[in-house]
């Protein structure tokens, strides 16, 4: 299993809709900016999300001897995903599925997926404590797995959620590398004043409860939003924006505690 | 232990049950493929039997995490509870990974006491009660890490021995997706005889990755039959306190709720847009009736299309 992978890291919350899956996909792309080679599994089997954010709906997956090949988002081949949306016939099928169907489908996608040589494998999990999660926890503890990334927006009733999430990383043994507090202020483009809708401050507070680094504190940033249907990445097209500064040293970040050479 | 189902399972409920090819071999199969043995699952008669005086129950579903289902459901709550002062109304989480409802309404920390009659609810106001599994934690931190087997014998529970009394509404508050949580609940809740009994609320955001997902848990309620009241667009649009000016922050690319209801055929019941002071009220606990702006007024319509179409 994932033999030729050399880090895995996996995107977690406790609450949905906190942005997992556009820290995943905007992390794999900031991680290939910098020259390496990356994979990104979505395994939210319910609701997709990958396909959409990177442009790739309606691709398909092929079968090779060795199992299925990922999708590459283009001939340079430095970033293969895998999500079941490019396995369902209509982007609005739902997968009706209790636990021990999702657990089958997690366990193939990290088994029969013909994964070439990766530095980094980011795995984007659906919220919860669940099937999901502790299926690939198990699987984790035969591959070289870094850690998990948690991510977090800054009010109360999301840090609810997170702090089980981090509970869930302890017990199952899983090494929290950090957390990001996502969409922690929104700065009007009429008048450029910030409010902090979800309030503030939160995920810093979890980082000092908890014990873990504060990886980074990103904004709500409508033109982020606006390259979500694409494979570029943040710190190419908005390279000034905080965002951008963010993925950057979280990159570094990894790099530091991984050690890998770049490939580039 | 149970033996996993066979990778092709039709569903017990499916009318191909136990004739298909993926049947041969299924320690079940004779149960499946004979239909006057077909066995009820004992369950379904103790809820019957609990919800009994139970009118309609709501569910607030959406495919997507984070859009709001829980705020939702305390919104309508408390402006259902503040506007119908004489009728009942329940709440029960049953988000078992991550239950909001304790702190949306104000509940944090309160114990749930077992009588002869079954749990006893949390009562939030003289005309709401609220079950969830966060009542039943030590501490916030703690983590419910269960498969859905597990998950299912607790949704059953909270169905089946929750002492719910007279209630004219039941609002339940769903987690994201369309697997065993909302499996187990349609199965319990759905009763052929009367339809109507069991409806749904689909909230949303206005932007596609979240319509993405939206769209798939209306198919869900096709499939599985559950008349679908309406969706709520919440976030719409966010007006600064500092100059007053409307921007949206998740930009609806795709033409939002609107369209995807156009596309879906179903109704939309109305757009609520993020308030800050919404926002805080909620995170505290608070009543929000009190507070007057755009987001309650929208909120006072969707409440009245709700009550309507019960």
């Amino acid at each position: 299993m994932l033999d030729k992978v050399k880090n895995v890291i996996v995107v977690l919350s406790g609450k949905g809709g906190v942005g997992k899956s556009t820290v995943s996909t905007q992390l794999a792309l900031a991680l290939r900016a910098t020259g390496h080679k990356v994979g990104l599994l979505d395994i939210d089997l319910c609701g997709p999300s990958v396909p959409h954010l990177l442009g790739l709906e309606g691709r398909d997956i092929y079968q090779c001897d060795d199992g299925w090949v990922p999708i590459y988002t283009d001939e340079s081949k430095t970033l293969a995903v895998m999500s079941i949306g490019f396995l369902l016939k209509n982007r609005n099928d739902p997968v009706i599925w209790r636990g021990p169907k999702k657990t089958m489908m997690i366990k193939q996608f990290l088994t029969d997926v013909k994964w070439e040589d990766l530095d980094y494998l980011i795995i984007d999990t659906p919220p919860g404590t669940s099937d999901e999660h502790i299926t690939v926890m198990e699987c984790m503890r035969e591959v070289p797995c870094n850690g998990a990334i948690i991510v977090t927006t800054p009010q109360g009733v999301a840090l609810d959620d997170v702090r089980k999430e981090l509970t869930f990383c302890k017990k199952t043994g899983i090494k929290v590398l950090g957390i990001v507090e996502n969409m922690s202020g929104f700065v009007c483009p009429h008048c450029s004043d910030c409010t902090n809708i979800f309030s503030s401050f939160g995920g810093a507070e979890l980082a000092q409860l908890a014990q873990v680094p504060l990886l980074g504190t990103l904004p709500i940033d409508p033109r982020v939003g606006v390259l979500a249907g694409s494979t570029a990445s943040v710190l190419n097209e908005l390279a000034d924006s905080s965002t951008a500064q963010v993925l950057r040293s979280i990159v570094q970040h990894l790099d530091g505690l991984t050690a890998v050479p770049t490939s580039a | 232990m149970q033996a996993p189902p066979p990778e092709h399972c039709p569903g017990v409920e499916s009318e191909q049950a136990g004739l298909v090819s993926a049947c041969a071999g299924c320690p079940n199969q004779r149960i499946c493929s004979d239909p006057n043995k077909k066995l009820e699952d004992p369950g379904k008669a103790l809820v019957a039997a609990a919800m009994k005086d139970v009118k309609h129950k709501l569910l607030i579903l959406s495919g997507k995490g984070g859009v709001g289902k829980s705020t939702v459901t305390t919104l309508l709550t408390r402006y259902l509870a503040r506007s119908y002062p004489d009728s009942n109304f329940g709440v029960l989480d049953i988000d078992i990974c991550g239950p909001s409802q304790p702190r949306l309404l104000g509940a944090l920390g309160e114990n749930v006491h077992q009588s002869g009659s079954g749990w006893s609810p949390v009562g939030i106001d003289d005309n709401v009660c609220l079950m969830s599994i966060g009542f039943l934690l030590g501490s916030v931190d703690d983590a419910i890490i269960w498969r859905g087997p597990k998950k299912n014998g607790m949704i059953r529970q909270f169905l089946s021995e929750v002492d719910w009394g007279t209630l004219d509404l039941l609002l339940l508050d769903t987690p994201p997706g369309t697997s065993d949580e909302h499996l187990s609940v349609v199965s319990y809740l759905r009763d052929d005889s009367a339809p109507d009994s069991l409806k749904a609320i689909i909230v949303t955001t206005p932007q596609e990755v979240a319509l993405l997902d939206v769209r798939k848990e209306i198919n869900f309620c096709k499939k599985q039959r559950i008349p679908i009241v309406g969706v709520v667009e919440n976030m719409s649009s966010f007006r600064c306190g500092n100059c007053g000016n409307s921007s949206e922050i998740f930009p609806a690319k795709t033409g939002g709720a609107a369209a995807m209801c156009q596309e879906m055929d179903v109704p939309l019941l109305g757009s609520l847009p993020l308030d800050p002071q919404v926002t805080r009220a909620c995170d505290a606990g608070e009543d929000i009736t009190a507070i007057n702006n755009a987001t309650t007024e929208a909120l006072a319509t969707i409440c009245s299309k709700i009550m309507a179409s019960l």
